[in-house]
């Protein structure tokens, strides 16, 4: 119990001086939300009209509903960031070290987990401050009540990625990933319109968005802001969660583990 | 008395291709072992099987007493292990490295910390503990490992290729190291190597070739009257 602990404290740490050294990817983590708020929002504002939808009371401006999208770009993207980083733990050999840890792999999994929900959940708050310095802001209310819709998302994320990281085998296959999971995921999802305005464009479209999981991590973060919550939505997010994560777990499992191939 | 590592009828295929076939040896504790293999020879897939970073496709390891397969817990806490690559933290500090590798089997504070600066000592490495792992050379950088491998008090020793790149001294110097570990802290001492100039006579040997055991024995009887070089020449058919 006590050595489960221990372990899961030195891996947060680790990840977060390795997140510290990065100072790049934090930068970028931060810049890429901040350029679509200021940049994109200000331009399209004009062409979309939003009605009144739930969590909103009143119209709202494209700026203030393309918030909770960026929140969980930010995690998008850095739960493949972590996946990323396994991978090249994997062709650097410091996998190996964590794997032959005593401590059960579940846990151990876990706790690379719990490090990248812990260190995505950063970001996204220094991102809201500093959109709450440019005028776009929300009650303390709903800066607290997201924080468990951003830990679900985090996980669910994270274990995503930890599944990619227990397929791919090289670095260089990255930026596949990239192509293939993150725009997807992030363009075919509610975080920049919302459901209605896809079905004007397209069913197929709308349905590929509401089967999407990182739409009900954005819906959930959505009506976490105002103090509601999505039950759907978190039903989803969960699912999902749990989806990936027997994945992942399958994929590290060492009598079929795709660590066999490259350790 | 249980042996400090047995390894019983092991068998590993990547796809088609049989890495290991029927792999069987025992090893009492205190015995250093040299394993003895060119080229692609499967040690290395040994080693991920004894540490438990694949499970075989058969056959069993025993650890200090406890199977790796239905105690794996247990078993890899008994074992201190340097794999071919190696696996440091470049831009960590060496004491930071031997920190994070303490915490993943669970000891931390004033424990962990007087169990680094022993380990560091024992490889004369004490005074390097505050620099960079990357500032390091590579001698250092090993012996690193080999301290780093002993923090947990572990039974066993694998050691994969420990002195590949370093230079003639270093070699000599640690592969003596190593020696005494088994001899004077009875540690069950598996090194892995093609070169059979760090094997000792009085030194166990298991010779591996293409997935099978050639020679499982006493060093010098397995050499008899020629030398060890020539006997295993033989025995690979030429080095290859
Ligand atoms: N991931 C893998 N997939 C397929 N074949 C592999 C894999 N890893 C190793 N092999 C093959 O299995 C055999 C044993 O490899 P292994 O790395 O265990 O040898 P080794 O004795 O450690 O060699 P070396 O001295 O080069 O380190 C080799 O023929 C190698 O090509
Ligand atoms: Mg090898």
């Amino acid at each position: 119990m006590k050595a489960a602990l221990i372990c899961l404290v030195a891996i947060v740490h680790r990840e977060a001086l390795r997140f510290v050294s990065q100072r790049g990817r934090f930068l970028a983590a931060i810049v890429r939300p901040l350029v679509w708020l200021i940049v994109f929002a200000a331009g399209f504002r004009a062409a979309l009209g939003l009605s009144i939808q739930p969590p909103y009371q009143t119209y709202i401006t494209y700026e203030i509903y393309i918030v909770p999208g960026l929140c969980g770009m930010i995690q998008l993207f850095s739960g493949m960031q972590s996946s990323l980083s396994l991978v090249y733990d994997r062709e650097m050999g410091s996998m190996r070290l964590l794997l032959t840890s005593p401590i059960p792999r579940w846990w151990l999994l876990f706790c690379k987990l719990f490090a990248s929900t812990a260190i995505s959940i950063f970001q996204v708050y220094t991102f809201l401050a500093i959109a709450a310095l440019t005028g776009i802001g929300f009650s303390p209310a709903g800066y607290l009540a997201i924080l468990p819709a951003l830990i679900v998302n985090g996980l669910m994320l994270g274990a995503l990625g930890l599944l990619l990281s227990s397929t791919i085998r090289q670095l260089e296959n990255f930026a596949g990933v990239m192509n293939f999971v993150i725009f997807p995921m992030f363009f075919l999802s509610t975080a920049l319109y919302p459901l209605w305005k896809m079905a004007e464009a397209s069913t197929i479209l709308r349905d590929i968005c509401a089967f999407n999981p990182f739409s009900h991590g954005v819906e959930l973060i959505r009506f976490a802001l105002y103090g509601q919550v999505d039950w759907m939505a978190l039903l989803w997010v969960l699912l999902a969660f749990a989806i990936f994560l027997s994945g992942s777990l399958w994929g590290y499992d060492p009598s079929r583990s795709m660590v066999r191939r490259k350790a | 008395m249980t042996s400090g590592l047995d390894v019983r009828g092991i068998t590993h295929r990547y796809g088609k291709k049989t890495a290991l076939n029927d792999i069987g040896f025992s090893l009492d504790k205190g015995l250093f072992c040299a394993l003895l293999g060119p080229n692609g020879a499967g040690k290395s897939t040994l080693f991920s099987i004894l540490t438990r970073l694949f499970v075989p496709d058969a056959g069993e390891v025993m650890v200090d007493g406890h199977s790796l397969a239905r105690e794996p817990g247990k078993a890899l806490a008994r074992i201190g292990v340097v794999f071919q690559q190696p696996t440091l933290d470049l831009d960590l500090t060496v004491r930071r490295n031997l920190k994070y590798f303490a915490a993943l089997h669970g000891l931390a504070g004033k424990d962990a910390d007087r169990r680094i600066e022993t380990s560091l000592e024992q490889v004369n490495m004490a005074e390097r503990a505050a620099e960079k792992v990357r500032a390091l050379n590579g001698g250092h950088r090993r012996r690193m490992e080999i301290a780093r491998a002993l923090l947990h008090g572990p039974a066993v020793l694998l050691l994969d290729e420990p002195t590949v790149g370093l230079d003639a001294e270093t070699r000599s110097s640690i592969t003596g190291h190593v020696h005494n570990l088994a001899s004077e802290q009875g540690l069950t001492v598996l090194w892995a190597t093609h070169l059979v100039d760090e094997v000792r006579g009085s030194d166990h040997l298991v010779v591996l070739h293409r997935g099978k055991i050639h020679a499982n024995g006493n060093a010098a009887e397995i050499a008899g009257d020629v030398s060890l070089q020539t006997r295993f020449l033989e025995m690979t058919g030429g080095g290859k």
